[in-house]
């Protein structure tokens, strides 16, 4: 057997790989040191220099725009220096390999990687090879892990409901294809949460997906009763070429989240996206920006997570 | 070169001896088992007390990376970790660069083999141009090179008209195909089971029935052609239960499994271990006990090494990107022997499927310790424990998924043509 890759031998977090098989005790502190941090973004002065001097590099294999922007925000919040990359435009293009770029981008005395790939199980890969005092954050590695999403969505959900235990939970669109939905299967389940609970057609499952701990529901109306919590997916346009569905329209009208829909929920039920939204997709308008919605909440909580995650990992 | 090797366990699995006998070399051939022949003076006495004497093992995939891919691998390597893994006889897949497809390369690859110790050398043709699945190569020449089956590696042949025609062209003359079944459109982009562990690490999947739909295309064809087919590397439950009923129902195929997938399965994959990243991918933990109780009862017929060595570079990347296969012909014995311990099968019954049973399927003179056959044997400490390094693997490709682990049984003698090949001091 390997060793656990994202734990010291006592136990502390070394990298945030995945969620898969970290303990409860860790999630909590993340998401406890993450409380703690939300208040610097409300401050005047919002910066802590509990990263001073240490250089991060966010090393983007992928392009993104919300992620990056908001690891470098908290790594700037945090005293940082921060360095960003966007690989997928230079060194991978003219063949080197990954394993590479990262010891070239080490040679410049890295203290931590923040790393986006296409393919499932990078950041394991590089966290195998880097120098011992180097830490790497997953933010999202192909269909496998976006971890720090995962656990933004459990403080948001923190912040809304109070807890997990007494919860139905409801993850609906393309959980085949989705880091974010295993990330969150992964917390959910952890954290105690009592029912989580999967929406999707056949096509946009993993087969084995029952397996994680879900309920599977192909129906969105059966799916959403009396849920606390709906956790609505992307659904990226490539999937109607892939003849996993027929048209944007028809999923809309079996799986967008609409007003009508979203009543078979519990009256308080919170609306949640990992963003960016297609409006008219997954998600309508009218639930997107209405009462029931946290999205712009999980954004901001996002900032105060991955501070959590970089100080609880590298902090003075 | 007379040879004695005396005091050892002699099993030769297709007559079910196991006993301690003397068994003498001649002139590259077997002389005698048991009594000493008239005027016998040997030039070398080696005492195999305490040791398993028994056929030199037949390997029916190994792959050289000769011609082509030297950097990776070649036959100087490989050949020498072939015999130090016990083997005498092996088929190499012609999905080298290029493939085998002329037999001026088959010539190539014979001579050169033959002029380094080591094992036999069957090169196994390839069945279509380059293996595009679109051309017939010229079988009848590649035969009379030396190619003992026709094949198309794991390259896949997309055409079914393409073959049906090549069953139809090889029956023509007896030859005997390869194929390992895997419809290509099932298992697109795909890297590994379609199970739990690739739903959990998010990798692309290869369902069960990428390897059912091929097989049942390729069982109607050998139906309709009466081809000789051997299926290679079932990985599947389902996949084994056509097979059992094909053999039923009396159609002239055979099948095999690699070693790797008798022991592993799609939870070894965790946390993305390229060295378990195989064609087949190993699936899951019931398909692997369904691949155990078919050869235990037969249906499965050898056991393979699929050995594969792969460079570190190509390794050493995501999972979905990093070159499968997995060196392993020095892993086929200790893991053979551990696959009867655990099944708690004689070493006679078990050693069957990496001796007489794949010589039987190449149709080569190998795999029998009688009076007059060639000298080809292995010599085993059963009981020596060591541990899988890459200082300790003679092959080049380092790609175990065993790396750091113990195997229990290990190779003393390797005598091919009636030479000592490979030797090593065990404890």
């Amino acid at each position: 057997m390997r060793d656990n890759l994202q734990l010291t031998p006592d136990g502390q977090l070394k990298h945030l790989l995945t969620l898969d098989g970290l303990p409860a005790r860790i999630l909590t502190q993340i998401l406890d040191t993450a409380s703690s941090f939300v208040a610097v973004g409300e401050r005047e002065v919002k910066s802590v220099p509990l990263l001073r001097g240490k250089a991060v590099f966010n090393i983007f294999f992928e392009n993104s725009t919300r992620t990056r922007t908001t690891f470098e925000i908290a790594a700037k919040r945090l005293s940082a220096d921060v360095v960003n990359l966007n690989v997928g435009a230079s060194s991978q293009s003219k063949g080197e390999t990954l394993l590479d770029t990262v010891a070239n981008l080490a040679a410049m005395h890295a203290d931590m990687f923040v790393v986006r790939h296409a393919a499932s199980g990078a950041a394991h890969l590089i966290a195998r090879h880097v120098a011992p005092h180097i830490h790497v954050v997953n933010a999202g590695d192909g269909r496998c892990s976006h971890p720090t999403q995962g656990l933004l969505d459990m403080f948001t959900i923190r912040h809304f409901k109070g807890g997990f235990h007494n919860l139905r939970v409801a993850i609906v669109g393309d959980v085949l294809h989705s880091r974010v939905a295993r990330s969150q299967i992964h917390a959910l389940t952890t954290l105690g949460c009592p029912q989580v609970r999967v929406i999707a057609p056949k096509t946009l499952l993993p087969r084995d997906v029952s397996n994680l701990g879900v309920h599977v529901y192909h129906d969105l109306a059966q799916g959403l009763k009396d849920v606390d919590v709906v956790m609505m997916l992307r659904l990226q346009n490539e999937r109607m070429q892939g003849a996993r569905l027929p048209s944007a329209g028809e999923f809309y009208k079996h799986w967008g989240l609409t007003a009508e829909k979203l009543r078979h929920a519990k009256p308080d039920a919170i609306v949640m996206h990992p963003g960016p939204m297609n409006r008219g997709v997954e998600i309508d308008s009218e639930v997107a920006d209405g009462p029931q919605s946290v999205i712009l909440a999980q954004v901001t909580f996002g900032i105060a997570v991955r501070m959590a995650v970089m100080s609880l990992l590298a902090g003075n | 070169m007379k040879i004695h090797l005396k005091n050892g366990r002699v099993i030769d699995p297709a007559s079910g001896m196991d006993a301690i006998q003397d068994i003498y070399l001649a002139a590259g051939h077997i002389q005698a088992v048991g009594s000493v022949p008239a005027d016998f003076h040997a030039n070398q006495v080696i005492d195999a007390a305490g040791l398993v004497v028994c056929p030199g093992l037949v390997d029916l995939s190994l792959r050289l990376r000769e011609p082509g891919l030297e950097h990776i691998a070649g036959l100087e390597s490989e050949m020498r970790a072939a015999a130090a893994g016990g083997v005498t006889s092996l088929a190499c897949p012609p999905d080298t660069h290029p493939p085998l497809d002329e037999p001026g390369l088959v010539e190539m690859l014979k001579f050169r083999a033959r002029t380094m110790p080591g094992p036999r050398v069957y090169p196994v043709g390839a069945l279509t141009r380059n293996l595009k699945g679109e051309r017939l190569t010229e079988m009848a020449e590649l035969h009379e090179a030396g190619c003992i089956a026709f094949s198309q590696a794991d390259a896949p042949l997309v055409d079914t008209q393409v073959l049906l025609r090549a069953m139809e062209y090889a029956a023509t003359f007896g030859f005997s195909v390869w194929l390992r079944p895997q419809d290509p459109h099932l298992a697109k982009n795909g890297v590994a089971h379609d199970g739990v562990v690739a739903a959990r690490l998010g990798l692309h999947p290869i369902p069960v029935p990428a390897e059912t739909v091929a097989l049942s295309t390729i069982l109607l064809l050998v139906r309709e052609t009466g081809a000789r087919v051997h299926l290679c590397r079932l990985s599947s439950r389902a996949g084994v239960e056509m097979v059992r009923q094909a053999k039923k129902d009396g159609l002239p195929v055979t099948c095999d499994v690699n070693i790797h997938h008798v022991h592993l399965s799609e939870m070894d994959v965790a946390d993305f271990d390229p060295n378990c990243h195989l064609v087949p991918p190993l699936r899951s933990q019931r398909d692997r006990d369904a691949l155990r109780q078919a050869l235990e009862e037969g249906v499965i017929d050898a056991i393979c090494s699929d050995h594969a060595p792969v460079d570190e570079d190509a390794k050493e990347l995501p999972f979905q990107e990093a070159e499968p296969g997995a060196t392993g012909v020095e892993l086929l014995l200790p893991l053979t022997l551990k696959w009867a311990n655990e099944a708690g099968l004689p070493l006679a019954r078990a050693l069957a499927y990496i001796t007489h049973r794949p010589a039987a399927i190449m149709g080569v003179d190998a795999g029998v310790i009688a009076a007059g056959r060639p000298a080809d044997l292995c010599v085993f400490d059963p009981d020596a424990a060591w541990l899988v390094t890459p200082a300790n693997l003679a092959s080049l490709g380092k790609n175990s998924p065993y790396l750091g682990l113990e195997m229990i049984g290990r190779v003393a003698y390797t005598i091919i043509d009636g030479h000592i090949d490979f030797k090593r001091r065990v404890t």
